[in-house]
């Protein structure tokens, strides 16, 4: 049922981020078998599926954080801007522009939110670029500037969010790789979440959004994969993919028939069609 | 009353050179999670040399080259044994700091035989007199240098990428690699620095009133291992608070000796152990801290 093959490098050349043939395990357990993407320079692309799917793996390969759970890459590759990035350590993956925002967050509860956005920027020797960075981060995140004092510990959970998204900014990353950004956020601020996410791709950095919130990912997407059980089940372009009757029903939870087949949501808050209501929409998840 | 006044800066002095190793062992901890029994070696390490070279270089180049050969001592232990250790428990690598230990403190007990080691130090026994108190210079130079050293490191700790990158990879290693912090790095310092502040702490382990360094200055060292516990081994705070309660309680317990005689000689000794253990009922991951040893 392939809308599309599956990440054919060569259209766009080399620029951005390719995974080939990636098989990933966990001691004898295999995690990845066989997953092949691109992320073209400036794009955001989205990787859905639910729980086990594999998808935090994928971020963890690339990002070369695999060890931190005893994963390992068994064969294929990842190369960023035509430069291999498999093997190398995440310092070095930080230093060629990839940054991972890890799922839950993971901001450090016991520092301040400034000693956070410091954290950030440990990987990048150059100040002035630290500089631009920090006031781009506050512009997206006004609230982070007013919390600076305060304990991240302390913060809400959308703050928290917008906190790790800042933190992973202030590396000033070509590519930003993010694992289920709105999990457990209540709507209205998943929706922010979104916008920031666009914005952030509008300046100039492209995305890989991991979610299972497949409503607002197809929307924020140019391009999205959908992961079973360590294989790409589907890709194509987010737009096909979120027209797909096989893929309105089984995750979107829109009943093609009873819907007469409305067109997609454009943006990630854009009004509810009549049967569908807009919060129904963005809070479906993957029910496969 | 004069002789409170006295035990209190001396115990507070000793407290303060305690609160050195302490906060090597706590360093060590936040950054590996290893819990290092061979931190008393790294200091007999740091002591040798200034004994035995301070007659050639000099006491001051001498204290230099001790700290040097500590801290080196320490990365070493960190790069050869401690980064190669495949195990996947982080509390089996203590075991092989005990193995560590073993073999470098056997290898200078051995150099060191049966003689008593001068450092050449420039306070030697002079004795400071204000009014009645009388206080040895080196009790004051200690508590200065100690008090220095410490404000030091938790200013850098606070303050400078270091300490940013350390407390980072402390509170989550995985994040912090992440952030494009080398973790490998990271442990590698803390040995250093471990090893350094633990060379300052052997210098005024072995000055006036101790005679000098001998094949016992590394079981002295191990009483700041009491104060790390009681203070939190993840703590800084509680190296610094672990470190004074320690001292004080040895000193004032070795003043009153007499009038506490009924428990028998040598109580100075014993009583750190007693007050660390009495702490962790009460609290158990010590004064300041979040993990309990027992899970280490
Ligand atoms: N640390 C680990 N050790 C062993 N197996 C793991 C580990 N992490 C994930 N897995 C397994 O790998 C598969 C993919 O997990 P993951 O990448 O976390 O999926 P997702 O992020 O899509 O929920 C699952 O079957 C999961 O059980
Ligand atoms: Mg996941």
């Amino acid at each position: 049922m392939n809308v599309h093959a599956p990440g054919s490098p060569g259209a766009t050349g080399d620029s951005g981020l390719t995974v080939r043939d990636l098989v990933v395990g966990y001691g004898p357990v295999a995690a990845l078998r066989g997953i092949s993407l691109r992320v073209p320079r400036g794009a955001v692309v989205a990787v859905l599926g639910g729980n086990g799917a594999g998808k935090s793996t994928l971020l963890r390969a690339i990002s070369g954080t695999l060890r931190f759970h005893r994963g390992g890459i068994a064969s294929g590759d990842v190369t960023f801007d035509g430069e291999r990035i498999s093997g190398v350590e995440p310092s070095g993956v930080v230093a060629r522009g990839v940054v991972q925002v890890p799922e839950g967050r993971r901001i450090f509860a016991r520092m301040t939110v400034e000693e956070n956005l410091r954290a950030g920027a440990l990987g990048v020797r150059d100040r002035g670029a630290n500089a631009r960075a920090r006031e781009r981060v506050l512009g997206l995140f006004p609230i982070l500037a007013e919390r600076s004092r305060q304990r991240a510990g302390l913060m809400s959970g959308g703050e928290q969010q917008m906190l790790a998204i800042g933190r992973a900014l202030m590396a000033a990353p070509r590519l930003l790789l993010l694992d289920e950004p709105t999990l457990g956020l209540a709507p209205i601020m998943a929706a922010r979440i979104a916008e920031t996410i666009q914005e952030i791709n509008a300046q100039g950095t492209s995305v890989l959004l991991v979610e299972q919130n497949v409503a607002t990912a197809l929307a924020l997407a140019s391009h999205a994969y959908v992961l079973e059980v360590g294989e790409v089940a589907l890709s194509g372009a987010a737009r096909d993919l979120a027209g797909d009757d096989e893929v309105r029903r089984r995750y979107l939870g829109i009943d093609p028939d009873a819907d007469g087949g409305t067109s997609a949501p454009g943006t990630p808050d854009a009004p509810g069609t009549p049967d569908v209501p807009a919060e129904r929409r963005t809070l479906t998840r993957w029910s496969a | 009353m004069i002789t409170f006044l006295e035990l209190l800066v001396n115990g507070i002095s000793v407290g303060a050179v305690y609160a050195l190793i302490a906060l090597g062992f706590v360093v060590i901890f936040k950054a590996t999670e290893v819990v290092n029994f061979a931190h008393a070696s790294l200091l007999l390490a740091g002591g040798y040399v200034i004994a035995r070279l301070h007659e050639v270089l000099g006491f001051w180049l001498a204290l230099l080259a001790g700290i040097a050969t500590a801290a080196l001592v320490g990365a070493l232990v960190e790069f050869l044994v401690i980064r190669r250790a495949n195990v996947a428990v982080r509390s089996v690598l203590a075991i092989v700091t005990i193995g560590v230990d073993i073999v470098l403190t056997t290898e200078l007990t051995r150099r060191i035989g049966t003689e008593v080691l001068a450092l050449g130090d420039p306070w030697r026994d002079r004795v400071l007199r204000v009014g009645e108190v009388s206080i040895a210079e080196t009790r004051l130079v200690a508590l200065a240098v100690a008090a220095a050293l410490i404000t030091a490191f938790l200013l850098a700790f606070k303050y400078t990428a270091w300490g940013v990158r350390m407390r980072a990879a402390a509170e989550d290693a995985e994040t912090a690699a992440l952030m494009g912090v080398r973790l490998g790095r990271v442990s590698l310092s803390a040995w250093a620095v471990a090893g350094a502040l633990a060379a300052v702490a052997a210098l005024f382990l072995c000055v006036f009133p101790t005679p000098g360094l001998d094949r016992g200055t590394g079981l002295a060292a191990m009483k700041a291992f009491p104060a790390a516990i009681l203070g939190g081994l993840d703590s800084t705070t509680g190296a610094l608070a672990g470190g004074l309660i320690v001292g004080l309680t040895e000193a004032l317990m070795n003043g009153y000796q007499n009038q506490l005689a009924f428990l028998g000689r040598g109580v100075g000794d014993v009583a750190p152990f007693v007050v660390m253990l009495a702490v962790l009922l009460v609290r158990p991951a010590g004064l300041f801290g979040t993990r309990e040893p027992a899970r280490v």
